[in-house]
């Protein structure tokens, strides 16, 4: 029998983060990302999962005084995203990111979709126009919103601005998608939604996912990050850890013993 | 059991009446406002009325001199109106591209620190009295325009414009800025999280986002602007010319309505009558600013 080894897209190396103030909000963190895979991140409240996602895109780079320690390195090319000599900018132009409040910029549609494009210097009108119509259709909220893309993209629901967001950080083609929440804002059905498009979208990139919601870790990731208190508890196969955890905290914790 | 009931209603009586009192109160209050505005339109009306019995709507809107002092007397207003948008046209030409572009670096590139103590010296600029500002524009920018532009009367708009200019800079900057604050931080992270610069995140959407409290800093600024007096009064000349040439001197409605008010002009002459119809006159532009700000935000009303 052949073994298929996934690929390595990512992996954090005894990561570190401290917070202007002094506050270490990661401790150690080992990790591995795998290629077009759906990796969710899990863990009670306050215990580093946004910390841990936002390092990835350098977000903690905005406010003043953040620290890391350690590597985030991508692969194939084995970039430590945390390098010193490292351009935030280059880092987000290959991860993108989608929040857990919808934030569509104050545009139509269709510019909040040509964002990222522009931003990258593309003035074809037609690449932009073939590129906003893949992305759109790749959220799977074309259909919803061919007829207005000049919209104001606040005129959406929140699933939709939910969709649009992410069409937005499809654009521009991202090797990796960072999703903190994506659908704790959003009802039942849009969340459903978003979990089918997640899942979607495996095909094309590598997924990090934080979630509050057990189910929706189970249903949708491949591999699951149990964390506490900034460090790693458990790592594994999504359906081993629901299934038979090897640590006492991560089954109380998905057992909703505490939480 | 009874009492306690009638008890509580009690309370509920008298809770109910406070609140009734402090509600009369602040309509009071706002009320004041609005009585006076109306007070003082209700007096530009009729004492304008007056002079309108005098002077034909249309020798005011037509003719091309205004000279109500002279003893062959002209009253058209467009020598007034020339010298009043010209001198704000000057000064919002310069007002707002500083104005706006300091609001932006206050809000998107400044240090906390910078912020901190460029604010404050902000406000404090707005309190300067302005005369104070019109003898800046007489006896120091206007000698310096003397040195770049050959030729340039002692008396003249664009000097005044220039420092009317730097007057309301500190309104738009901070009005704006403070629109510009506002602005949820998920925006920004939204765009950084896109791989934008900071400038192309200042500029492609925190400014769009706070287009409108920036939009209410440009009305605040033409309102200065198109009312200030003291400035030009001192060093535009006082002489009401059409023209829309920065170098010439001239009046703006304001600086004439000071100028026959603090002179010996009898009461109920038409000399003095017609103070209230350039203030009508002013009245209905800052009104015609107001209403284009406030459909203009209307248009571009954002909702986070
Ligand atoms: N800007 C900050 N400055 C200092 N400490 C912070 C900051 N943001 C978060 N923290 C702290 O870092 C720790 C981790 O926060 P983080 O937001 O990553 O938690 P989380 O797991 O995402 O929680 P939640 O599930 O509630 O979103 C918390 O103790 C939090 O108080
Ligand atoms: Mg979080």
């Amino acid at each position: 029998m052949v073994t298929v080894t996934t690929p390595l897209k990512a992996e954090s190396r005894d990561l570190n983060f401290i917070y202007n103030g002094g506050h270490r909000a990661l401790k150690g963190i080992n990790m591995p990302l795998y290629e077009k895979k759906i990796t969710a991140l899990i863990g009670p409240s306050g215990c580093g999962k946004s910390t841990f996602l936002r390092c990835f895109n350098r977000m903690h780079d905005l406010y003043p005084g953040n620290k890391y320690e350690g590597q985030i390195v991508m692969h194939p090319d084995n970039t430590n995203v945390l390098g010193a000599g490292v351009d935030p900018i280059e880092v987000r132009m290959r991860i993108s990111m989608v929040f857990q409040k919808p934030n569509p910029f104050p545009k139509s549609i269709y510019e909040n979709v040509a964002y990222g494009l522009r931003v990258r210097g593309e003035r074809n009108k037609r690449i932009i126009d073939d590129k906003v119509e893949e992305a759109l259709k790749g959220a799977a909220i074309w259909d919803e919103v061919k007829d207005r893309l000049h919209d104001l993209a606040f005129n959406l629901s929140g699933g939709q601005q939910q969709r649009l967001c992410i069409a937005r950080a499809l654009a521009t083609d991202p090797e990796i998608m960072l999703f903190d929440e994506p659908t704790s804002a959003l009802d039942p059905i849009a969340t459903a939604n978003i979990e089918e498009l997640m899942t979607e979208l495996r095909d094309r990139l590598t997924i990090l996912v934080v979630t509050h919601n057990m189910q929706q870790a189970a249903r949708i990731s491949d591999y699951t990050a149990y964390m506490y208190l900034g460090e790693m508890m458990e790592y594994g196969d999504t359906d081993r850890i629901f299934t038979n955890p090897t640590r006492k905290e991560t089954e109380d914790y998905i057992t909703g013993k505490f939480g | 059991m009874e009492i306690q009931i009638s008890d509580r209603l009690a309370k509920k009586f008298r809770r109910n009446l406070i609140e009734r009192g402090i509600e009369f109160l602040l309509l009071l209050a706002a009320m004041s406002a609005v009585f006076t505005t109306i007070a003082i339109v209700c007096i530009l009306l009729y004492e304008s009325y007056t002079f309108f019995e005098h002077v034909s709507l249309r020798d005011f809107l037509t003719d091309t001199q205004w000279t109500p002092l002279f003893a062959d007397a002209h009253y058209g207003i467009m020598p007034l109106v020339s010298g009043t948008v010209t001198t704000a046209a000057i000064a919002l030409a310069f007002a707002i591209p500083v104005g706006t572009i300091g609001a932006i670096y206050l809000s998107e590139f400044a240090s906390h620190r910078v912020r901190e103590t460029v604010k404050p010296i902000l406000e404090l600029l707005e309190g300067v009295p302005t005369i104070v500002f019109g003898y800046f524009a007489l006896l120091l920018v206007t000698p310096l325009l003397q040195k770049l532009i050959p030729g340039l009367p002692t008396f003249n708009m664009l000097g005044p414009g220039i420092v009317i200019g730097i007057m309301v800079i500190p309104y738009i900057a901070s009005v704006s800025e403070d629109a510009m604050r506002a602005v949820p931080m998920s925006m920004r992270e939204g765009s950084y999280a896109m791989g934008a610069t900071r400038f192309q995140t200042a500029i492609r959407v925190v400014t769009p986002a706070a287009i409108s409290g920036i939009i209410a800093a440009y009305i605040l600024a033409i309102s200065r602007a198109v009312g200030e007096t003291m400035v030009v009064a001192i060093a535009a000349g006082q002489q009401p010319n059409l023209t829309f040439n920065p170098m010439d001197s001239a009046a703006t409605i304001t600086a004439y309505i000071v100028q026959v008010a603090m002179g010996d002009l009898p009461h109920g002459s038409i000399g003095y009558q017609s103070i209230f119809a350039a203030g009508l006159v002013l009245m209905l532009m800052t009104l015609f600013f107001n209403l284009l700000g406030h459909f203009t935000r209307k248009k571009f009303r954002e909702a986070y």
